[in-house]
């Protein structure tokens, strides 16, 4: 079965590119996605991610249900509407997924998980909530809408509802704010400032017109993949799963390993892990030779063994290009890639290639 | 709708040839297949003085978003790959029949062009699969 976010028709307005992403009609660009790649890294762009699902949790045991359900710790969040990115581990430590969770108030969380994983992370939080008494609740009527780039924040505060317009860009980095039905929060997925704009989907076709007035321009999934890739920021199904533990995805920063006695689903297993010290790991790999890096490609390590690139593109702000790949924990700087029976050069970096604009590689 | 010249010939999948009056023949991808792969960003040419059979794979033409094999219209061996591509891999979305063209062939046998599909069969092919139009 397809399914079509309230923005759908506006997406074939603009000459939007439909595919099928995760069971749901998307664009995967309106023409171009190397310009729309671009526009986001020089000036504003936007994206309709009202795919993605936002979760509600209320009750007055959520907190520690929290604490005991991600592998980072939402102790972090002291202000109210500031973000906090995490993994949602199985019992054997594998990522069920990563999302971000947002403090509301002491008795009510927003959450927000991928779309491709929707049926089994409510099963699971549903099911791990039961004994908290926390309830989820699914928003399923807010759209989601993205604007990224240098000049998103200044174009949308222009055509934003009036409360937001006047608070939301005082807001800073990883932190959202609630209006009304509205939510406004500056993250994102493209390695840009920018914004992540939660609305009634009732109101979304009408503010979708008003974002494109103000010169911010509907980027499609394509770009998406491009900017997040550059930006180094995983993507769930490709650079990590419930088969991967976070240690070997890159996202050990992402634990919160203290307090030592906060229980965690996963813990025991990333920490016996971690205390032998992880067998792979995840790092950035940039083409030396021509040609264009793609996921499952063989990656070579001579003398230390074999990885596997997990995503792969062409980096359209560096013009070559790059993959995250999952190595031999002893590989140091330099390995191969097995391109079509070709063992090319690529340079190993740490995984993040582009941040505001700005090539993060020598 | 895009553009099919009438003066070439086309494969089922995509490409197009071009006899020359010296009995070579120039291929590249269409219109159609240009815009349905998207930005490209890398062309690995056939190496020249290679044997292909005819729908062999023997190029490669990636995109942003993908690599797609190109097929050997008809037999023959390369003779010639377009240099400007090396720099200038978007020259096939720029210009898909003229500098975007990809290699040269001398045929084994220059009729084999002769039963590739004219520009209207070839409309009419694109058009009966239309829905693949939104790939």
């Amino acid at each position: 079965m397809t399914q079509k976010t309230v923005l759908f028709d506006k997406h074939l307005q603009y000459g939007g590119k439909i595919v099928d992403f995760a069971g749901w009609q998307m664009p995967i660009n309106y023409g171009s996605q190397v310009e729309e790649h671009h526009q986001v890294r020089t000036d504003a762009g936007m994206f309709d991610v009202s795919h993605m699902v936002v979760l509600d949790l209320h009750g007055d045991a959520v907190k520690p249900f929290l604490q005991y359900l991600l592998a980072n710790d939402v102790a972090k969040l002291k202000q109210s509407g500031k973000a906090l990115y995490s993994c949602m581990l199985n019992e054997k430590g594998g990522v069920i997924d990563d999302l971000i969770v947002y403090y509301m108030r002491d008795d009510w969380f927003r959450m927000v998980v991928n779309a491709g994983t929707r049926d089994k992370d409510i099963a699971w939080i549903t099911k791990q909530a039961k004994p908290f008494n926390v309830d989820v609740q699914e928003r399923a009527e807010l759209a989601m809408i993205a604007v990224q780039g240098p000049h998103a924040r200044e174009k949308a505060l222009q055509v934003l509802p009036i409360d937001a317009s006047q608070t939301a860009g005082d807001l800073g980095r990883f932190v959202g704010a609630a209006y009304g039905e509205w939510f406004v929060a500056r993250t994102g997925y493209t390695g840009e400032d920018g914004f992540e704009i939660m609305l009634p989907d009732t109101e979304a076709p009408e503010f979708w017109d008003a974002l494109a007035k103000a010169g911010i321009k509907p980027c499609g999934l394509g770009a998406r993949d491009t900017l997040r890739l550059e930006a180094g920021m995983n993507l769930y199904g490709s650079d990590m799963d419930e088969s991967t533990s976070p240690l070997i995805s890159g996202l050990g920063w992402t634990i919160a390993w203290e307090p030592a006695e906060r229980n965690f689903i996963g813990r025991d297993v990333i920490a016996a892990e971690k205390q032998f010290g992880p067998k792979q790991k995840l790092v950035g790999l940039v083409l030396e030779d021509k040609g264009v890096f793609r996921g499952h490609q063989k990656v070579v390590v001579e003398g230390v063994g074999e990885g596997e690139i997990t995503s792969g593109t062409f980096s359209p702000s560096l013009k070559k290009s790059i993959a995250l790949a999952r190595v031999p924990a002893a590989t140091g700087d330099h390995c191969q890639v097995d391109i079509r029976g070709k063992l090319l050069n690529a340079r190993v970096v740490k995984p993040v290639f582009v941040r505001d604009g700005k090539s993060c590689i020598d | 709708m895009s553009e099919i010249p009438s003066e070439l010939r086309y494969t089922r999948s995509h490409e197009w040839v071009r006899v020359e009056d010296d009995g070579t023949v120039t291929v590249g991808i269409t219109d159609h297949a240009q815009e349905a792969l998207g930005d490209i960003v890398f062309v690995e040419p056939p190496e020249v003085g290679t044997h292909f059979d005819a729908e062999d794979a023997c190029c490669v033409v990636e995109s942003v978003k993908a690599a797609s094999d190109i097929y050997m219209p008809i037999s023959g061996e390369v003779i010639d790959s377009n240099g400007i591509l090396v720099d200038e891999p978007e020259m096939i979305n720029n210009a898909p029949y003229e500098d975007g063209w990809i290699f040269r062939i001398r045929p084994d046998d220059v009729d084999e062009a002769d039963e590739l599909l004219d520009s209207s069969s070839y409309e009419e092919e694109l058009e009966e699969n239309n829905d693949d139009d939104d790939d």
